[in-house]
């Protein structure tokens, strides 16, 4: 047995190095329910964008002869009350929820952000006047507003975005706000603005990159509200028009038939709480490698 | 405190007007014509040009909009909600027989968010990695996805189809017969509730672990005070604050649930009218329905703000 010699490596073993993407995957992927979540996004995801290329039937193909069967061979979950196959309308539901989570969350997030930025920005009467408009929006229940949004706008995809989008700003607003407040603190900040930079360039170039953190959690956590929020308003019946499958309007309409056949409420049901979770957990993962401070209190 | 007091009133009757003009402009954003606030759609061919010019008259819908909106605004004030479109009654008289069924649902769905979600949270945080605490943050991680109109078909499904324990729907004044309506709200209270009652779990878990890491509660451990002296003297009650924001917050969900959650167990209260009303375009109902809502929900706010003072003096409100 050699005598090692006794250096300050061997004494202070320095722990391994590793890069700042290791790291981040390290912490990310460590829980089991982030890897369920990913594994569920990146199913819903699939289904989204191909569906229509293993959908056994087309979701609006009615057969009146095959009403509100059972699951079977032919049709895997069975059929709804004018016989359309409640897998492929599902396959084509999860398209439209996924179409109103980013396209809502898009609205809220531009409209939001500028809002937060420029009332952290310039402080006083635009500070004042944005937060209290965003005040005075997050007095509305999040659902009645997108509710009577879509009622005025008069339903349909596109007006279930806006309202849905509308509905999300404050949150966007608040954070933002909040963000820019602490980093506009700074030094490099400072330094942005003595070596001549814009407002604009500040804003968009020093600020905004550095609170993307706490956003990208905010989005994730946002995605499946806002997919809630949709499933709710089909659900009432003044979301996306029928025919079109989502999956707020199955739960509906299987709804009179929960004597006979419970499942075709239930299984859109579990698919919208299924996604709805799986974007939550992938947002706590985010969080917890975005911010350690945080690391499983939440 | 009595500045702050009087600072926060304004604040929040700002936000009650901006709230008022967002709603009228939302009326007045109606697709096609603000007539349709006083008559209803189907009916507009019977009308001839001259009746409408008429009628757009009489309701003053042809003054400048700034006139319109402060005539409505005083109206407003003193109590005067406008008429039904359709039934030509006067909303208020509805509203009333409305407003109690919703308060009623909405106030115990609060009360079960409170006593069920934050003693959980907190022992949950206390327990730290035992079988109960992954217990409890599972639960409340569904409970925050679950859409509530689909908690609330499957407990009908399983309680009223399947085990007949509980009646399906509807509801019934406590004061006619105060163990149906008992029976009959279990399923509602808790589906208005559950996002409340997830929500402050995990917001009382994460504040109380944040407060179980303090300087001052180390001491209070080395020390050598008994678990029930840290955790009530020291810990609670500062990790009250969140708790409390979180829980003045959850007002707005259970509210909002209303609309969801009437219509699934066929409630007669507000949420059910603000959607009927919206689908018979009877829109003077909805204009009153989403003004008592907010107004209630700023109510609560303004409350848990003033409820900091009592639970940390630290704030001195200036």
């Amino acid at each position: 047995m050699t005598q090692q010699a006794v250096t300050p490596d061997t004494i202070f073993e320095a722990p391994p190095r590793i890069g700042e993407t290791r790291r981040f995957l390290r912490v990310f992927l460590k829980r089991g329910l982030v890897i369920f979540g990913l594994v569920i996004l990146f199913i819903f995801v699939v289904t989204s964008l191909f569906g229509p290329l293993f959908a056994p039937y087309h979701p609006n193909a009615t057969n009146l002869s095959e009403t509100l069967l059972k699951p079977n061979s032919q049709h895997l979950l069975g059929t709804d009350y004018i016989g359309r196959d409640t897998l492929s309308r599902l396959i084509y539901g999860a398209r439209m929820s996924l179409m109103v989570g980013v396209v809502a969350l898009g609205i809220a997030a531009v409209i939001g952000i500028t809002a937060g930025m420029l009332a952290g920005y310039y402080g006083s009467w635009v500070n004042a006047v944005i937060m209290r408009i965003v005040d005075a929006l997050m007095a509305f229940p999040m659902i009645l507003l997108a509710l009577i949004l879509a009622g005025l706008l008069g339903g349909g995809l596109k007006n279930v975005m806006i309202a849905i989008g509308v509905a999300l700003i404050p949150a966007y607003a608040r954070l933002m706000c909040g963000q820019v407040l602490s980093i506009k603190e700074n030094d490099y900040v400072m330094a942005g603005r003595s070596m001549g930079s814009s407002n604009w360039r500040v804003m968009f170039r020093h600020i905004l990159p550095n609170s993307f953190p706490p956003l990208i959690v905010l989005v994730t956590m946002q995605i499946g509200g806002a997919i809630l929020a949709e499933a709710g308003l089909s659900y009432l019946g003044i979301g996306i028009s029928p025919p079109t499958a989502t999956w707020g309007a199955m739960v509906s309409d299987g709804f009179p038939y929960l004597l006979t056949n419970p499942l075709l409420s239930f299984v859109p049901g579990l698919a919208i709480m299924l996604v709805v979770f799986a974007f939550n957990m992938v947002g706590d993962g985010l969080r917890d490698a975005l911010d350690p401070r945080l690391r499983g209190t939440l | 405190m009595g500045a702050y007091i009087t600072r926060r009133l304004i604040q929040s009757l700002i936000v009650i007007i901006i709230v008022t003009i967002f709603v009228f402009i939302g009326m007045r954003m109606l697709p096609g014509d603000p007539i349709y606030l006083i008559i209803d759609r189907n009916q507009l061919r019977n009308y001839t040009q001259e009746q409408l010019q008429q009628l757009r008259h009489e309701a003053g819908l042809d003054k400048p909009v700034v006139t319109q909106y402060f005539e409505w605004i005083g109206g407003v004030f003193k109590g005067q909600l406008g008429q039904s479109i359709l039934s030509k009654r006067p909303i208020s008289i509805e509203l009333k027989k409305r407003i109690p069924v919703t308060a009623y649902i909405g106030i115990w769905a609060f009360i079960i968010s409170i006593i069920i979600g934050i003693p959980f949270g907190i022992i949950s945080a206390i327990r730290r990695g035992s079988w109960l605490d992954t217990i409890v943050t599972t639960l409340a991680n569904l409970g925050i996805t679950v859409p509530i109109f689909w908690l609330g078909i499957m407990l009908m499904w399983l309680f009223a189809v399947h085990w007949h324990v509980l009646p399906v729907s509807g509801y019934t004044s406590p004061f006619t017969d105060f163990w149906l309506s008992t029976r009959k709200l279990v399923m509602p209270v808790f589906c208005m509730a559950i996002f409340a009652i997830a929500g402050n779990a995990r917001l009382s878990r994460s504040s109380m672990l944040e407060v179980l890491r303090q300087d001052y509660v180390r001491t209070a451990w080395s020390k050598g005070l008994t678990e029930r002296a840290v955790i009530f003297k020291h810990a609670l009650k500062n990790s009250l604050i969140p708790i409390v924001t979180m829980a003045g917050m959850g007002i707005s969900g259970i509210i909002g649930g209303s609309v969801l959650i009437e219509q699934v167990f066929n409630i007669p209260g507000m949420g059910r009218l603000a959607v009927d009303s919206l689908f018979q375009h009877d829109y003077p109902y909805v204009q009153a329905i989403t003004l008592v809502m907010t107004a209630i929900i700023v109510a609560s706010n303004l409350l848990v703000d003033l409820s900091y003072g009592w639970l940390d003096p630290r704030i001195k409100y200036n």
